[in-house]
């Protein structure tokens, strides 16, 4: 990956021509997200009504995301009552912090983690290893991922653009296992490596997909049972929550459950659907003697204050709108440089980490609206990236923009000029192939890495005016 | 290093302002009349199931088949039983972990003596639990939209019987068979009155994986093996 100090914005430029030449991974890639959407339309015309479904989410979603502050109270009060610990974070250090704080407190030797992309937001496990803990990642792509020293690369497939022999070799390097091409033997090599893992942790760390607040509850989907042990073994669970995650009743998981499995993944509901109210409670035989909810702004409240952008909240992750992205079935996730990549990303990158540094996302697309369309939610994902745009624009309009769009201007309400300038035109196509691509080209922008078209012998008018000419001469056919 | 303070006034306080200005609903949904969307219309949009109860166990039939989840109809607690000494004799089982309820306790006589049993009832030791070839649990109830089993701590031995060893094995009456997750949660709410378990679990096949170039392989982390035994 590049360097950390180059700006976003040339990193992503980088990246992108890199990812785009490697074409064995691109069509690997694309491949399997073509699977994915295949599995996820099988599914999806199995419902009665998808449409009138999805708008119910919808629905559901922007009545928790519009009472936020109501639904985070009663989620605490119903939590509380019932032994848990909430802890609200206004950034990733608080967060950090009181995670790291209760590690210490608490005496914990070992940490066992399942799939948290909130822990990839505010870098949990640097943290956590800087501080001396050992922490495992358990979900097999992120364990995988983490082995590696990289970031997930989807973040609902976080290991999809590695193939099985460097996954083999890298189990080989690290974990000192024989090579193997069998995505059977692999998956077993981690197993193996994590069931002692969950017995000896004394601390399990969860993300959570949904916070109930009628019964003060936290939702996890997965399919490996890898978060169920990390939050059934260990004596203390935390679960790291953006604050977005809100739905208002435990039985809007029966609807939101099956829409986050069919557009997610294409399975009529994930392996595991688990909902966690407390820790261990009286005349329980098992469970957590401590559960610590920390619930995550870290810029939420920037978004939730933008109404034209705020449905972005409503997002659950399920991944579809990357699957289904032309840009990201090229550049790929990592060339994002985001927590969250793809359409969604895009959006609400900008806000979370500054809409100057983070605009050429939303730059990056072809504007088709299959994220859109995709959407469980309902999220109008095109179009926040329009919105992004525009945003950015009237915040710092870019150097020479504002004149260029002026002197079009003058020469769009000025026929004669206009005409001159077609007039003009061929001979600045001839000439241009002398200047092309040096700095001195005014078009260089778009030259670098493509042909300029050229203009027209003859601009539309002479054209016309010639044909009506020979319209007239041959008589009206 | 001191605990950071709890960030709920500022948090709260700044969600409160973004609201002022209320936002859209791009996608009003269909709604019944005047009100929220209830959870009884999830039932028209999600895929259908048959009303009969035999319409029911059709569906779950073929989704644990698509799953690969092994469902066993038994006449009795004591074929269920029989089938776990198959299976134990089969796979060379030496310990099964088990809590008591109703159906576990009326197989377990009829289990092969020399299978050890780990009850969980009162507490058990991790590396014991984890070492045990299979767990045996009852449940909640079985979901026919999905083919998913739902466990609970007080149904199914707590947390961590049902998906620590590597076989799970699930054992229900026929009129545990619900229709879909509104009937379940609708079920749930009715029997525990508020005072929910710790951890309501919906179980949807063996534990599975896809992360390696998406091929399927199951027993990730959680159970290789799921078997409904179902008894009438
Ligand atoms: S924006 Fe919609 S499609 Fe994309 S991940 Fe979120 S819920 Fe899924």
């Amino acid at each position: 990956m590049s360097a950390l100090s180059s700006p976003p914005k040339d990193q992503f430029l980088q990246d992108a021509d890199r990812t785009t030449g490697d074409s064995p991974r691109r069509d690997a890639v694309r491949k399997a997200l073509h699977n994915y959407q295949s599995a996820r339309n099988r599914t999806g015309a199995t419902f009665t009504d998808w449409k009138a479904a999805r708008a119910a989410a919808a629905t559901i979603k922007h009545e928790a995301v519009n009472h936020l502050d109501q639904y985070l109270e009663e989620f605490e009060r119903q939590f509380t009552a019932r032994g848990g610990k909430v802890f609200w974070a206004s950034n990733s250090q608080q967060a950090r912090d009181y995670i790291l704080n209760l590690a210490k407190a608490r005496n914990v030797r070992a940490i066992v983690k399942s799939k948290a992309m909130t822990g990839e937001e505010i870098h949990l496990n640097e943290a956590l290893v800087a501080a001396g803990f050992g922490v495992v990642e358990s979900d097999l792509g992120e364990f995988i991922q983490q082995l590696k020293g990289e970031a997930p690369y989807h973040f609902v497939f976080p290991c999809m653009h590695l193939r099985r022999d460097e996954i083999s070799d890298l189990f080989n390097r690290e974990l000192g296992t024989a090579k193997t091409d069998s995505p059977e033997e692999l998956t077993m090599i981690a197993r193996r490596v994590l069931r002692r893992t969950y017995v000896e942790a004394d601390m399990g760390i969860s993300g959570g997909n949904f916070i109930v607040a009628e019964t003060g509850m936290i939702s996890i989907t997965e399919n490996e049972g890898n978060a169920r042990l990390t939050v059934g073994v260990p004596k203390i669970h935390v679960a790291l929550v953006g604050i977005e995650k809100v739905v208002p009743r435990l039985a809007d998981l029966a609807l939101l459950l099956p829409m986050l499995a069919t557009a997610g993944t294409g399975q009529h509901l994930t392996g595991y659907n688990s909902m966690y109210g407390g820790p261990r409670q009286p005349g329980e035989n098992d469970g957590p003697e401590e559960f610590h909810v920390v619930l995550l702004d870290n810029h939420r409240t920037r978004l939730l204050a933008d109404p034209e952008q705020r449905d972005a909240l409503h997002c659950i992750r399920c991944g579809a709108c990357l699957n289904v992205c032309p840009i990201f079935k090229n550049i790929g996730g990592h060339t994002y440089g985001t927590t969250y990549q793809g359409p969604i990303g895009s959006v609400i990158t900008p806000h979370f980490r500054g809409l100057q540094d983070w605009k050429h996302l939303s730059g990056a697309s072809s504007l088709c609206g299959a994220c859109t369309e995709t959407c469980p939610v309902g999220i109008d994902i095109h179009h926040h990236l329009l919105h992004n745009r525009r945003n950015a624009a009237a915040q710092k309009p870019a150097p020479g923009e504002g004149l260029l769009w002026k002197a079009f201007a003058v020469l769009m309400r000025r026929p004669a000029l206009y005409k001159l300038a077609t007039k003009f035109a061929p001979l600045g196509s001839m000439l241009h192939p002398l200047i092309q691509g040096t700095a001195v080209d005014p078009v260089i922008a778009w030259t670098a890495t493509r042909d300029f078209p050229e203009a027209a012998r003859k601009s539309f008018r002479t054209q016309f005016k010639a044909h009506q000419a020979a319209k007239q001469q041959g008589g009206v056919r | 290093m001191n605990a950071p303070q709890n960030d709920r006034d500022a948090v709260l306080g700044r969600i409160r302002e973004a609201l002022r200005i209320p936002a859209p609903l791009h996608h009003p949904a269909e709604r019944s009349a005047g009100g929220e969307p209830t959870t009884a219309h999830f039932r028209e949009w999600l895929p259908p199931v048959g009303p009969t109860p035999d319409e029911r166990l059709a569906l779950f039939t073929q989704l644990s088949e698509t799953l690969r989840s092994e469902l066993i109809l038994c006449d009795s607690a004591a074929t269920a039983a029989s089938h776990v000494a198959r299976l134990a004799s089969e796979n060379s089982w030496k310990t099964l972990g088990l809590h008591r309820g109703e159906l576990t306790s009326a197989m377990e006589p009829h289990f092969p003596a020399d299978l050890e049993r780990l009850w969980v009832d009162e507490g058990y030791d991790k590396d014991a639990l984890e070492a045990s070839d299979a767990g045996l649990t009852e449940c909640e109830l079985l979901v026919a939209q999905t083919g998913s089993v739902c466990v609970t701590g007080p149904s199914s031995g707590g947390r961590v019987l049902s998906v620590l060893p590597p076989h799970h094995l699930v054992v229900a009456r026929r009129s545990q068979l619900v229709t879909d997750l509104t009937e379940a949660y609708a079920s749930l709410a009715a029997k525990y009155r508020g005072q929910y378990p710790s951890m309501i679990s919906f179980i949807t096949g063996p534990s599975r994986t896809g992360d390696i170039e998406r091929i399927l392989v199951l027993g990730a982390h959680g159970p290789k093996r799921l078997t409904i035994l179902l008894l009438p």
